[in-house]
């Protein structure tokens, strides 16, 4: 034994004793919970929305908060990790949230909704779109601002069948929960319709530095469509790929991609991609404020799932007020009765917990802009 | 046949993006033994430093190929200093320590710096402009190879030959090639061996500065993770063809980028990593010192 | 006695200069943004003068501490030997001093649940997790000398048994314990074997590989695995069929935690002191002469491999269980790499050193979110400098002297 082991376990339990002194004292605020990445790399998909609900937070604390009181935002990282997000939320539900915007990621919200429903946590997601989180009325304190893969799917597979008249189609995903679920869901309505031939399903690796053998393969299998699931970075290096290799055949993608930075980042290359996305966004006026005052805070357009966590905010603090208490019986019960002017216009939730009023359209690149089709 | 020569020439603008790359973490493990993890941020650094660079010089409305060249000589230059900083800080304090304590203080200094770009640039994406010029005598070949493709293919075997002259017949070569064997003796002879281990680094790192520039060119967009991802497959490069070996590193690059374009192409996407680290087991069975390296009989 | 040593002006010339430097190093990254789309630029003159302040400040701090240490070293050559141990920082303690000290840590962990909250709790359980991975990973990298960045690979195992057996067959967390170890250790073999030949950094790749080839096996191997969309609902430790709240659940987690984690200790501790333990130590040292001395080095790195495996198989059961939820995305290469730090930071081969290390860097993070968007530049700066300041890990190595009874 070395004496420099009693400093060691002195600091350790020193470390550990400051944590925990340091808790925050009791205080009349509200405090809602915000969960997400916000650092590694899906910090991208994570800040946006952070920044959402700060922005509309701020707004309400400088209007004298809600019934007089304050909202207080506890910020928790779960770097969209199953187990930090077990973390983020016993944290979060020790420290009294009434409510929790998040988490992020798909993987992470189902690994914390059972601590949040052990609690009677009230959570409202911007961005978990697995079909399966609510599936079986497990959770009946689960929302989302977002619709589902499923129904997504199948808006993409009907475009391209319907509209696109695809005969042959070809399937890529990212590998991630969202990608690869969405490309499921897609790949089974296909074989369902027996209007046409999936000729590819395969996965491509994040962050590879080169796309050129899997766009090859896309040409050789002669698909009249290519359906993407997965977002915006690796939708953006493979379109740029294809069309330097002339395949000119129409990409149709997610909401994942469904954004400026996918536009700012293929360039002239974004023309012409279509890709599915929450209805009637940009002349809503909601929309717009925070936009703008998004911007001017930044400097830059704010990133994926912006709107979503916008909507997600709006709704729980309008719930929060009506239901005049924090119960989240009360609160679930205003979320599903009462609609609430978002990003998205009115929207209300299902018995689910899915939002009615967010559905999904038909975009396209059109000029540096997605362009709603239909 | 033409699907097979399509797929040979995305395995071979795979392995020189990785070979650039891969050249640095060679040069580094062949002088002090280390496997400098935060050699990926380098790239990184570079990228960004170019991208900023440009995008400055763009506003003055330089012509293209004097926004690359003053991008790539801004990269170099800082991602060098980068480099050197990083070597005096977190390495040569631990000169002489267990081997595995540089190893940690390499993966710190990777997170320090990952994190470091994000804070004070952006987490998201940003685009890259391309600058690299379109040739025209590429365009009937556009559905095989594209300009980028082929700068990279070229300044990859440019690079590396120049470092093997470098190493064999000057100098600073002579010198880097005592310290790679004896650190000691080295000092013993008369070389200064702090000053050819910055050099190393700078050299490393500036090389892959300028394999920034280059591959973000290629894939048009950049963010603070870049490094750590092309980082970790540049080392499976370097490793397989025989660490602390150039040619080694060039080599194995373009083995890895062939063994995953043609296992695209031939089987499946969603297993080409598996296949390039499979590949990577079954080498180092057969050959435990990589490709090229060599294989030292331990003497007692 | 002398007066302490002061700085000179060279040492502020040294300071001034450093702080040109680093502003020199930052000026792009941290200078200038800009919004490439839009072409516009943003100049943060502020930073500038920040990074230049501060960083001539820590050169000028470090200059001080340097020529403190020298001055003392200095101060202890001149003193008669007997008198350097009181002015080494830390006194040597004493056995009596040293069972007083346990007591109150064990208190510590044994009141713990009673007085932090859920959360707290919870945190602790994940850091003790880390206390058996890390504790495991020693037997490889401490003990054998075998370096191996793929150690996530035989917890990802331990946590898939669990997920699998558990979505399959229903199977409990304490039939899935042991077979989690079994599984563990039988895939660290198959990892041992292919590697026998291969030294050092080769063999770290080869591990690295290794715990990829697993991760994306799982990633895309749908049928089996059910992909990156994971396994949910798996079922929490059970104790006798007891229906437990879920705060309940979490402090009895944590006890079996703990316990498993004293049961590391206690075999890992036996184990270093058993016949193969010195064999390891042996073969870490220089395996041309251990295998001179007749030990059979095949068998003993195999040993190493699939015990160090074993632990991490049963450290994955255990995770499963806690998350109750996985997935691929929580068995990357980094995972291997905070382990390994762990080993590393505690003092390669030292028990103590790493259930240190395992507490302090998995509970540093959480303590850091103070600091919330600079945690994890905080965390890898630490990771340097504790290196620099400790190289040989928190604890140093002493040999352990055998005496032969009279």
């Amino acid at each position: 034994m070395s004496h420099a082991h009693f400093f060691l376990i002195g600091l350790a339990t020193l470390i550990l004793s400051v944590g925990a002194t340091g808790t925050a004292p009791a205080s009349e605020t509200i405090k809602i919970g915000v969960a997400g990445a916000h650092s590694g790399d899906l910090a991208p998909y994570g800040l946006p929305s952070l920044k959402a609900v700060q922005l509309v937070v701020k707004e309400i604390n400088d209007q004298g908060g809600i019934h007089g009181l304050p909202v207080e935002l506890l910020v928790e990282d779960d770097g969209c990790k199953p187990e930090l997000a077990t973390n983020s939320a016993t944290k979060l539900v020790s420290s009294g949230v009434r409510a929790v915007i998040g988490h992020i990621c798909s993987g992470a919200t189902k690994a914390a909704l059972p601590i949040y429903h052990a609690a009677k946590v009230l959570v409202i997601s911007p961005s978990a779109t697995a079909p399966s989180l609510n599936q079986d009325g497990e959770y009946p304190f689960f929302f989302r601002t977002i619709a589902t893969d499923d129904i997504q799917a199948k808006t993409q597979v009907d475009f391209a069948l319907q509209t696109l008249k695809a005969g042959k189609i070809a399937v890529l995903h990212d590998k991630g929960d969202y990608g690869k679920g969405l490309a499921e869901h897609a790949q089974s309505l296909i074989e369902q319709s027996g209007k046409a031939q999936m000729v590819l399903f395969e996965g491509i690796t994040p962050g590879a530095v080169d796309y050129s053998a899997v766009v090859q393969k896309i040409k050789r299998s002669e698909a009249e469509a290519l359906l993407f699931g997965g977002y915006h970075p690796e939708a953006s290096k493979l379109v740029s790929q294809m069309r330097q290799k002339r395949i000119t055949i129409p990409l149709v993608s997610d909401d994942g991609i469904k954004n400026d930075t996918f536009i700012k980042l293929a360039g002239k290359d974004a023309e012409g991609v279509y890709a599915t996305g929450p209805a009637d966004v940009a002349s809503n006026p909601a929309t717009k404020l925070y936009r703008e005052k998004y911007k001017q805070i930044e400097g830059t357009d704010p990133g994926a799932f912006f709107n979503n966590a916008v909507a997600a905010a709006l709704a729980l603090t309008n719930a929060l007020a009506k239901a005049m208490s924090a119960d989240a019986e009360a609160v679930a019960h205003v979320l599903r009765t009462e609609k609430v002017a978002t990003p998205f216009g009115p929207i209300t939730f299902d018995a689910k917990g899915d939002p009615v009023g967010i559905g999904f359209s038909l975009y396209q690149v059109n000029n540096g802009q997605f362009v709603q089709i239909r | 046949m033409e699907y097979f020569f399509e797929l040979l020439f995305s395995g071979l603008t795979r392995g020189s993006i990785y070979a650039l790359i891969a050249l640095g973490y060679t040069m580094v493990y062949g002088i002090i033994g280390l496997i400098n993890f935060a050699h990926g941020e380098m790239f990184m650094i570079g990228a960004f430093t170019a991208l900023i660079a440009s995008s400055v010089l763009s506003i003055y409305h330089l012509p293209l190929p004097a926004i690359l060249v003053l991008a790539g000589l801004a990269a170099a230059v800082w991602a060098g200093a980068y480099g050197f900083t990083v070597e005096r800080l977190a390495y040569r304090p631990l000169r002489g320590a267990p081997r595995l304590a540089p190893l940690i203080s390499a993966i710190g200094m990777s997170i320090f710096l990952q994190n470091y770009v994000l804070l004070a640039q952006t987490a998201d994406f940003v685009p890259f402009p391309s600058l690299i010029p379109e040739f025209a005598f590429l365009e009937p070949y556009s559905a095989i190879i594209n300009s980028s493709s082929l700068t990279i293919l070229a300044v990859s075997t440019l690079v590396m030959t120049a470092l093997t002259l470098l190493i064999l017949y000057t100098r600073t070569g002579k010198a880097m090639r005592a310290t790679a064997q004896d650190q000691k003796m080295a000092l013993l002879v008369g070389i200064n061996v702090d000053r050819i281990i910055s050099f190393t680094f700078v050299t490393g790192s500036a090389l892959a500065a300028i394999g920034g520039l280059l591959i973000a060119s290629h894939i048009g967009q950049i963010n603070f993770a870049i490094g750590f991802i092309a980082g970790i497959k540049a080392f499976t490069a370097a490793v397989l063809g025989g660490i602390g070996s150039i040619p080694g590193a060039v080599l194995g690059s373009f083995i890895l980028g062939l063994t995953e374009a043609f296992a695209t192409g031939y089987i499946s996407s969603d297993y080409e990593d598996l296949f390039a680290f499979a590949l990577l087991v079954l080498i180092l069975i057969f050959r435990p010192a990589g490709l090229l390296g060599k294989a030292t009989a331990e003497k007692v | 006695m002398k007066s302490p040593p002061m700085l000179t002006n060279k040492d502020v010339r040294h300071a001034v200069l450093t702080g040109f430097w680093f502003m020199f190093l930052t000026f792009p990254l941290l200078v200038i943004k800009v919004n490439p789309t839009e072409q516009t630029v943003t100049w943060r003159w502020a930073n500038m003068l920040w990074v230049g302040g501060v960083s001539a400040v820590i050169a000028l701090a470090c200059r001080l501490v340097a020529t403190r240490r020298a001055g003392r070293a200095e101060l202890l050559r001149q003193m008669p030997a007997q008198t350097t141990h009181e002015l080494h920082p830390f006194a040597l303690p004493s056995r009596d001093r040293l069972i007083p000290l346990f007591g109150v840590i064990a208190l510590f962990f044994i009141v713990f649940p009673f007085v932090f909250s859920a959360y707290q709790v919870n945190i602790m359980t994940t850091a003790l997790m880390y206390v058996i991975l890390g504790l495991g990973l020693n037997i490889v990298v401490g003990f054998a000398g075998l370096l191996n960045l793929g150690y996530v690979a035989f917890y990802a195992v331990g946590a898939y048994t669990y997920g699998l057996l558990h979505f399959h067959f229903g199977l409990g967390f304490w039939a899935a314990l042991p077979i989690g170890g079994l599984l563990g250790a039988l895939f660290g073999v198959m990892l041992g074997f292919p590697v026998l030949r291969l030294r050092g950094d080769y063999l770290a790749i080869v591990t690295l590989g290794f715990g990829e080839i697993i991760r994306l096996i799982l990633e895309n191997w749908r049928e089996f695995s059910q992909g990156p969309s994971g396994i949910a609902n798996i079922a929490r430790p059970g104790l006798f069929g007891i229906d437990m709240s879920l705060e309940h659940s979490l402090v009895y987690q944590y006890y079996l935690t703990i316990a498993i984690a004293l049961l590391t200790i206690f075999v890992v501790n036996r184990l270093r002191d058993s016949r193969i333990g010195r064999a390891w130590f042996a073969l870490r040292e220089d395996d041309i002469a251990c295998q001179a001395m007749g030990i059979d080095t095949t068998a003993a790195k195999l040993t190493a491999f699939a015990l160090g495996a074993a632990w991490a198989g049963m450290a994955g059961v255990l995770f499963a269980a806690k998350t109750t939820f996985i997935n691929p995305a929580s068995f990357t290469f980094m995972e291997s790499a905070i382990i390994l730090c762990i080993v590393v930071l505690g003092g390669m081969g030292s028990i103590i050193g790493v259930v240190a290390a395992a507490l302090i860097l998995m509970l540093l993070p959480e303590y850091l979110r103070a600091v919330a968007e600079y945690r994890m530049l905080a965390f890898g700066a630490i990771l340097v400098v504790m290196m620099i300041v400790r190289p040989r890990g928190l604890t140093s190595q002493t040999r352990r002297i055998y005496h032969l009874p009279h």
